[in-house]
């Protein structure tokens, strides 16, 4: 088990901008800094690398102090076990893509990590550039590339600045593949800066909001997107995802059934074995409530949900904060209590316990103001989600 | 054709010339390095100085330089008691000088150079572990070859072509301080034009040529701008 944890707290002044943040991230997966522009996430991302030094700052990372201000310890960055992807590959023009790999290689004492380069080079699919100079790539195979430079140090944490943002829509979806097979088949914490909602949606695990240089927000990643006093759950595009993993095909209605912690979604047919996670993302805009279980509705994905939270939207919208009872954990044994269809409590059986490392399912239902009065919706009810539509992000 | 005096007087320029281009490039890549870096107040103060000599008539400099090295000058001072004796009118005194006079042709190309490499491949270099020094062999040496080569050339063949700061500094000695430039001048004093059209199409033809290579070289180097 990786015990990993990253503490960073940094307080910098430009005068213009401010860094004030006091952040304790997981050690394992995904965390993505997201905010828009002058936000403060390169910064605080920066500082964490000691690429910038920050005058008030401590960082911590798996035991190990990196700053320490009030002690004037501050480690250079080039003695920090740690791995930087930057927006720009900023590969060495001079060294041709063989010997940019191995340039971090040669200066450590040991490689005594579990990432091999042969491993890098397979997962990034750049085996056959090895002999070329970074003038002759394409802007995605210089990403690539720079990914596995980082990677090949086995570092303690990995840290993404923009890797995507450079380029084109064509060559994110060439790499965004290869970020999504690293973070299930690597155990290094990741660090992703990203200005883009749909990165957020496919790498988080866990998100950091940023904003004005502070952290607005920082959580499981469905958790904090449902968050309402967070803009982003007033966003018109708001959703919450999903981690699930594939449980049953339906051929006949060419369907595919995912559970996740709190129950089970059916999708439209989905090609992959068993036991396959997914990322399940769920438009707050499709989500509408019933208070009592609809028996007869078209809407194959109905699900029981507490009221945790409502927030006055835009547009006479109202926000409404759901959270799906941990199912798995709590009726596995004897049976969801909700059944709404005969072969649900059967599924959740047998997949519940696959999944508990994934907390309660947080959801965002945007709903018009007038439903909500009609229906008299309180924080605290017992309700009913009806997910009208889902999309699957991997 | 060239007789035995003009053949020592183009070994003894291209000798205060090497020995110079070395002594430049071992000071000057530190410095030029500082200046691109640096955002010290003393910067300004230090390019206009490293600069002077290119705005500075020679006499004016080597005038300066025979008073400072001389017996009663501060630096003449030093050298004296360090039982050196004094620098004028000697070969040392002669690289002396021109290291001060062909300073800015070394440090302008490499200090530019230095600069259009930026920042991002340093900070690179630091995170894959490699450390200032390091970085500086592996990443900056590399990437500022085209200023490496430009600063070795320029030094050297504004050294050979020196003039007015040698006559004042190192005088007309033959062997020691009489330089190819300075017998032109003597030739033609005594009216030699024709072992003076030798020198002079001698120097003409090597400063040509070398900045030929120079710039042919320049053309065909891939990273004119480090990054892309």
């Amino acid at each position: 088990m990786n015990m990993t944890t990253i503490q960073a707290c940094f307080q910098l002044d430009y005068g213009d901008f401010k860094l004030d943040v006091d952040l304790k991230l997981p050690g394992t997966g995904i965390t993505v800094l997201f905010g828009h522009s002058g936000s403060g996430k390169t910064t605080l991302l920066r500082c964490i690398a000691g690429l910038q030094r920050a005058p008030q700052g401590k960082l911590e990372i798996n035991g190990h102090i990196w700053q320490d201000s009030e002690r004037d310890l501050f480690l250079p960055t080039y003695k920090r076990p740690l791995g930087y992807v930057f927006q720009e590959a900023n590969l060495f023009p001079h060294l041709t893509v063989r010997d940019n790999l191995h340039y971090g290689l040669k200066r450590i004492k040991h490689n005594s990590g579990t990432v091999k380069l042969e491993q890098t080079l397979e997962l990034l699919g750049i085996g056959h550039l090895l002999e070329r100079m970074p003038g002759h790539l394409s802007g995605g195979e210089r990403q690539r590339v720079a990914i596995a430079r980082a990677l090949a140090l086995n570092p303690e944490v990995l840290l993404m600045d923009e890797p995507l943002a450079s380029l084109d829509f064509k060559r994110k979806q060439e790499i965004l593949p290869f970020l999504s097979r690293l973070h299930q088949q690597l155990d290094i914490p990741v660090l992703y800066v990203t200005h883009s909602q749909q990165e957020v949606a496919q790498l988080a695990d866990t998100l950091v909001i940023m904003e004005d240089g502070r952290a607005l927000a920082s959580g499981p990643l469905s958790e904090t997107q449902s968050r309402l006093d967070v803009p982003l759950a007033q966003d018109r595009e708001a959703a919450t995802v999903w981690q699930a993993t594939v449980a049953e095909h339906e051929a006949d209605y060419h369907l595919t059934r995912v559970a996740f912690a709190g129950g089970s979604l059916s999708l439209p047919a989905v090609d992959a074995e068993i036991g396959t996670p997914l990322r399940v993302q769920i438009y707050a805009r499709d989500v509408s409530i019933a208070l009592e279980a609809p028996t007869a509705t078209s809407i194959l994905n109905v699900l029981p949900a507490t009221i945790t939270g409502i927030a006055e939207g835009r547009d006479g919208q109202s926000i409404v904060q759901l959270r799906l009872p941990r199912m798995a954990a709590e009726t596995a044994p004897g049976g969801p209590r909700h059944s709404l269809h005969p072969w649900k409590s059967e599924l959740s059986q047998s997949v519940g316990n696959r999944c508990d490392q994934v907390g309660d399912q947080a959801l965002l239902a945007h709903i018009t103001r007038k439903s909500a009065l009609l229906l008299g919706l309180q924080i605290g009810m017992s309700v009913y989600a009806q997910i009208k539509g889902t999309s699957l992000l991997n | 054709m060239l007789n035995a005096a003009d053949i020592a007087t183009l070994w003894l320029t291209f000798k205060v010339a090497g020995i110079a281009t070395l002594l430049m490039l071992l000071f000057g890549t530190p410095l030029a390095w500082w200046l691109a870096r640096t955002t010290s107040r003393w910067k300004t103060i230090c390019n206009a100085l490293v600069s002077l000599p290119l705005v500075l008539p020679p006499t004016v400099l080597g005038f300066y330089l025979l008073i400072m090295l001389g017996p009663n000058g501060p630096i003449g001072h030093l050298t004296t008691e360090l039982g050196l004796g004094t620098l004028p009118f000697t070969f040392p005194g002669l690289v002396v000088a021109s290291v001060l006079y062909s300073l800015p042709f070394v440090v302008q190309p490499l200090q530019a150079s230095f600069t259009a490499i930026g920042e991002q491949p340093l900070e690179a270099a630091a995170t894959l572990r490699a450390g200032p020094l390091d970085t500086f062999f592996s990443v900056v040496v590399p990437l500022a070859k085209p200023g490496f080569l430009t600063a070795s050339i320029l030094g050297f063949t504004h050294t050979v072509g020196e003039f007015g700061v040698v006559l004042m500094v190192g005088g007309n000695i033959p062997d020691r301080t009489r330089v190819v430039s300075v017998q032109i001048y003597n030739h033609v004093e005594a009216l030699e034009y024709t072992e003076a059209h030798w020198l002079a199409g001698i120097l003409m033809l090597f400063s040509f040529s070398v900045l030929l290579v120079l710039y042919t070289v320049l053309k065909t180097q891939p990273v004119a701008h480090p990054l892309k």
